[in-house]
C-alpha cells in the first residue's frame, strides 16, 4: 500500500461539505434561541402536562347530547363548503385562463397573478374576519372567504397545468382553422382537464377543512358550536365534535378520491 | 391525451360502468349544490348592505397608522419562530410515524394503517382548533401555538414522506439487504439518499404554508401577529388593522421567494 | 461461525479452496402448487465460474436470490460453512449474507450516493449504524476500497455520484461493492444483461479475475451462451424449474442447447 501522507492528500473518501455543516450549526442555535422565545421551558412543560391531563379527564367520555346542534353545525358547513367549491372553481377557470402566460399577452397575466397572489396570501380566517365585519355574521362570510381562498389556489396551479401543456396539439388544432374559443375547447382544456378536476376535489377536501373554522371567528358552521363549547368548558362536547369532523373529513377524502379515479 | 382520442372519447373512451360514474358524479354534485344553496341562512339584507359596508372598511384602513408598526414587527417575529420552530417539531415526530406508513419499509399491514390514522387526525383538525386544545393545556401564549403547529403539520408532512419512502427504488434496498445490512444501515444508506430531495422540499413546502397558518393563531390567543391583529380589530382601529396585513402579505410574500429560490438550488 | 456438530465432510477442503455450497431438494413456489423451482440439488465447489444458463422465467433469478435468501424457499437445504442458510433468521442470517456477495442487473446502486459511498455499502453488515450516520468506517476499509476502485479501473471516481456513471461504470462499481465484503463466494443475477457486447465481456472478465485472483467463487445467471462457454469453468443448465445439464463448458452439445432452450420447452 502506498504511504499513508500521499493518501491523505489524494484519498479522501468523503469530502466533509461545510456550508451544510455551518448551516445545521447556525440552525440549531436558532432553535434553542427561539425556543425559549416561545416559553419552552421545564416549568410550562410540567404545567402543561399537569393541565393537559385535567384536560384530557374533562374530554372522557365524549358527549353527544347535543347532537342536534351538532348535525345542524356539520350541515352548514358542509354547505359552506360546497357553495364556496363551486363558484371558487367557476370562478378559477377564467381566472387560470386568463393568467397563463403561454395563452395570453402579458398585460392580461400580469394583474391576474397579482390578483391570485393577493387571494392566496392571506390565510382564509383573516378574509373571513374581514367578510364577517364588511356583511355581518353568518354562513354567508364563511362562503366568501372559502371562495377568495379557492380562486388563489385552483388559479395558480391551473395557470401553471396549462403553462406545461404540449403546443404542438394546440398548433394542429390551430391549423384547423379554428377559432380562439374553438382551441381552447378542443387544444388546451382536454389536455388539462384531468388535473383541473384533480386540483378541484382537493380544494373541496381544503374548504370543507377550512369551514369547520371560520365558526370561531362568526363565519358560520361548526366552528362557532365548537367555540362556543369550549368558552364553556364542555370539554366532552368538544371532543364528540372533533370525532364527528375527522369521520365527516375521511368520508370526503374517499369520496374525492373516487371522483379522481373516475375522471383519471 | 391526443387531440383525436378526445374528440372520439364521448363513444370510444368510456365503457358503460365509467359512463355512469361520471354522470353519478355530476348528479350528486348538482343534487348537493342545489340542496346547499336552497338550505343554506343567508340574511338576504346584508348582502344588499355588503358594497357600502366594504367601501366603509377600505375608507377607514387609509391612511395607515405608522404607528403600530413596532408591535406589529414584533409580533412578527414571534410569527416566524412559532412557522420554524413548529415546522421543526412537526417533522421530528412525523419522520418515525412516516416510516410506519411506508408499506416498504413497514410491511405491515395494521402499522400503516395506525401511522394513516395519525396522519389523517392531525390534518383534519385545523390549526386553528388545534391551537384552542393547546391553549386549554399550556394556557395563552406561542407554546401553545407552536405545539398547534406542529401537530397540524405532522399529518401532511409525514403523509408526503411516507410517499417519498414508497417511491424508493427496491433494486438498490435489496442489494443492501444482500450485503447484510442491518435494518437501520438500510434505511441510512438505502431508502434516505433517496428520498433526501423530497424531504427538504416538504419541509420547506410546509413551512411557507406554516408561515399563514400561525399569523391566525393569535386569535385564540396562541401567539404571533395575530394577536396584533386581534388587539388592533376589537378597538375598531382599522387603520392599525391594516399595517398589520400589509406586514403579513409581505412576508409572506418574502417567505414565498425564499421557498422557491432554496429548491431550486437544493434540487 | 461454524458449529462443529453440523460440520460435514464438504466443509473440511482446508484453505486453499473456500466452502462448497450445497443445494439439496431445493423448491420455491411463489403462489402455492405453482413450483418456479422444483427439487434443485447442486453442489457449487470452493472456486471457478459457475454459470447457469436456461430461458428467461425459469428460475434462475428465484434460485440466485434463496442463496441469499432474497426470497424465502419454500423448502429444502442450502448447506454453507456448516450452517443451513434456509434455517436461518435476523442476525444470524444477516452474518450469512456478508459473506456472499452481489451483483445485480440492474445494478441496483444508491444513485444518489457517491461511489464511495456505494463501495462501503458492502461493509454495512459489518460496520455500526452510527459510525455509518457519521460516516466514519475503518480506515482499512477505506483504503480497501480506494484499492478496489483501481482493481475495478474507477480510480478517481470516488467522488463522483452513481446516477453520473454509465451502465459499465455502475457494474463495476456493482461489482466492487460485492467484492468489498470480502465475500466467501459472490452471485450475479444476469450482471450483463444491460450492457453492450464490449461491455459485457470486460464485466464478465473482471467477474473472473477477481474471483480467481481471492480464491471467490462465482455463480453467474447468464442469457449469453457465449459468454458463458468463453468464462465459465462450469455451466448448469436449467429450464423450467429443473437442473437439466451440469458439465464443463467444452461438453456442452448443441443436443444439450436444445434440451435447454429448445422445441417443446418453449411451448410449456
Amino acid at each position: 500500500m502506498s504511504t499513508l501522507d500521499q493518501t491523505a492528500a489524494r484519498r479522501r473518501a468523503f469530502t466533509p461539505n461545510w456550508p451544510a455543516r455551518l448551516f445545521f450549526l447556525a440552525f440549531a442555535i436558532y432553535l434553542v434561541y427561539a425556543a425559549s422565545r416561545l416559553g419552552f421551558n421545564l416549568e410550562r412543560m410540567s404545567y402543561g402536562l399537569e393541565h393537559g391531563q385535567r384536560f384530557l379527564a374533562r374530554m372522557f367520555p365524549p358527549s353527544f347530547a347535543r347532537s342536534e346542534l351538532i348535525i345542524s353545525g356539520i350541515v352548514e358547513s358542509l354547505q359552506i363548503a360546497i357553495i364556496a367549491s363551486f363558484f371558487g372553481i367557476v370562478l378559477a377557470l377564467p381566472v387560470g385562463f386568463l393568467a397563463a402566460r403561454n395563452l395570453m399577452p402579458v398585460w392580461i397575466t400580469w394583474p391576474m397573478r397579482a390578483f391570485v397572489a393577493l387571494c392566496r396570501s392571506f390565510h382564509p380566517i383573516i378574509v373571513a374576519i374581514i367578510f364577517v365585519k364588511a356583511i355581518g355574521f353568518g354562513a354567508l362570510a364563511g362562503v366568501m372567504a372559502l371562495i377568495v381562498a379557492s380562486v388563489g389556489f385552483i388559479s395558480k396551479l391551473f395557470a401553471e397545468a396549462i403553462e406545461e401543456i404540449s403546443l404542438k396539439q394546440v398548433e394542429a388544432v390551430r391549423a384547423t382553422g379554428a377559432g380562439f374559443f374553438a382551441v381552447l375547447v378542443m387544444g388546451v382544456l382536454p389536455q388539462v382537464l384531468p388535473r383541473f378536476i384533480g386540483f378541484s376535489t382537493y380544494q373541496l377536501d381544503s374548504n370543507l377543512r377550512n369551514s369547520t373554522m371560520v365558526g370561531i371567528v362568526g363565519g358560520g358552521g361548526i366552528g362557532a358550536t365548537l367555540f362556543t363549547a369550549y368558552q364553556r368548558f364542555d370539554f366532552d362536547v368538544v371532543l364528540a365534535i372533533l370525532i364527528v369532523i375527522v369521520g365527516m373529513i375521511m368520508v370526503a377524502e374517499i369520496v374525492s378520491g373516487w371522483a379522481r379515479r373516475v375522471f383519471q | 391525451m391526443t387531440v383525436t382520442e378526445a374528440l372520439h372519447h364521448d363513444w370510444q373512451r368510456f365503457t358503460l360502468a365509467q359512463k355512469l360514474s361520471r354522470y353519478a358524479f355530476y348528479l350528486a354534485s348538482v343534487a348537493a349544490l342545489v340542496i346547499s344553496l336552497r338550505t343554506i341562512e343567508v340574511i338576504p339584507e346584508f348582502l344588499y348592505d355588503a358594497p357600502t359596508q366594504m367601501a366603509d372598511l377600505i375608507t377607514r384602513m387609509w391612511p395607515l397608522d405608522w404607528t403600530y408598526l413596532q408591535p406589529t414587527l414584533t409580533a412578527l417575529i414571534e410569527t416566524l419562530h412559532i412557522a420554524t420552530v413548529g415546522t421543526f417539531l412537526a417533522v421530528l415526530m412525523a419522520v418515525p410515524i412516516g416510516l410506519l406508513a411506508a408499506r416498504n419499509v413497514t410491511p405491515s399491514a395494521p402499522i400503516n394503517l395506525f401511522a394513516k390514522f395519525v396522519f389523517v387526525t392531525s390534518r383534519s383538525v385545523n390549526s386553528l382548533i388545534w391551537a384552542l386544545l393547546f391553549v386549554a393545556v399550556f394556557g395563552p401564549g406561542p407554546l401553545a401555538g407552536t405545539m398547534a403547529i406542529a401537530f397540524r403539520s405532522i399529518g401532511f408532512t409525514g403523509k408526503l414522506f411516507a410517499e417519498a419512502l414508497e417511491e424508493a427504488n427496491m433494486g438498490s434496498i435489496e442489494a443492501l439487504t444482500a450485503s447484510g445490512a442491518s435494518r437501520f444501515s438500510t434505511l441510512l444508506m438505502g431508502y434516505w439518499p433517496q428520498a433526501r430531495p423530497a424531504f427538504w422540499s416538504i419541509a420547506l413546502f410546509r413551512w411557507d404554508i406554516n408561515i399563514r397558518e400561525s399569523a391566525v393563531l393569535g386569535l385564540v390567543g396562541a401567539g404571533g401577529i395575530g394577536v396584533a391583529l386581534e388587539t388592533a380589530m376589537s378597538l375598531l382601529y382599522w387603520d392599525q388593522v391594516a399595517v398589520v396585513l400589509l406586514a403579513i402579505f409581505a412576508v409572506v410574500v418574502l417567505a414565498e421567494i425564499i421557498v422557491t429560490t432554496v429548491r431550486t438550488r437544493l434540487i | 461461525m461454524l458449529t462443529p456438530a453440523t460440520a460435514n465432510d464438504v466443509t473440511d477442503k482446508g484453505d486453499a479452496a473456500g466452502d462448497a455450497l450445497v443445494l439439496r431438494h431445493l423448491s420455491k413456489e411463489y403462489r402455492a402448487g405453482v413450483p418456479v423451482l422444483k427439487d434443485i440439488n447442486l453442489e457449487i465447489p470452493g472456486s471457478g465460474l459457475t454459470a447457469i444458463i436456461g430461458p428467461s422465467g425459469t428460475g434462475k433469478s428465484t434460485l440466485i436470490r434463496c442463496i441469499n435468501r432474497l426470497v424465502q424457499p419454500t423448502s429444502g437445504e442450502i448447506l454453507y460453512g456448516g450452517q443451513d442458510l434456509a434455517k436461518l433468521g435476523g442476525a444470524a442470517m444477516r452474518e450469512a449474507r456478508r459473506r456472499i456477495g452481489m451483483v445485480f442487473q440492474e445494478y441496483n446502486l444508491v444513485e444518489r450516493l457517491t461511489v464511495m459511498e456505494n463501495l462501503l455499502c458492502g461493509r454495512l453488515g459489518y460496520v455500526s449504524a452510527w459510525r455509518v450516520w457519521l460516516r466514519r468506517f475503518p480506515q482499512r476499509d477505506i483504503d480497501h476500497a480506494f484499492s478496489l476502485l483501481e482493481a475495478v479501473g474507477l480510480a478517481g471516481f470516488e467522488n463522483r455520484r452513481a446516477d453520473a456513471l454509465s451502465g459499465g461504470q455502475r457494474q463495476r462499481v456493482g461489482i466492487a461493492r460485492a467484492v468489498m465484503q470480502e465475500p466467501k463466494i459472490i452471485l450475479a443475477d444476469e450482471p450483463t444483461s444491460s450492457l453492450d457486447p464490449k461491455t459485457s465481456v470486460e464485466i464478465m472478465e473482471l467477474l473472473r479475475n477477481l474471483g480467481a485472483e481471492r480464491n471467490i467463487p462465482v455463480v453467474v445467471n447468464i442469457h449469453n451462451v457465449e459468454l458463458a462457454r468463453r468464462f465459465a469453468t462450469r455451466i448448469v443448465g436449467m429450464t423450467g424449474g429443473r437442473v437439466v445439464y451440469d458439465g464443463s463448458p467444452g461438453d456442452l452439445t448443441d443436443k444439450d442447447l436444445n434440451t435447454i432452450y429448445g422445441g417443446e420447452n418453449w411451448l410449456e
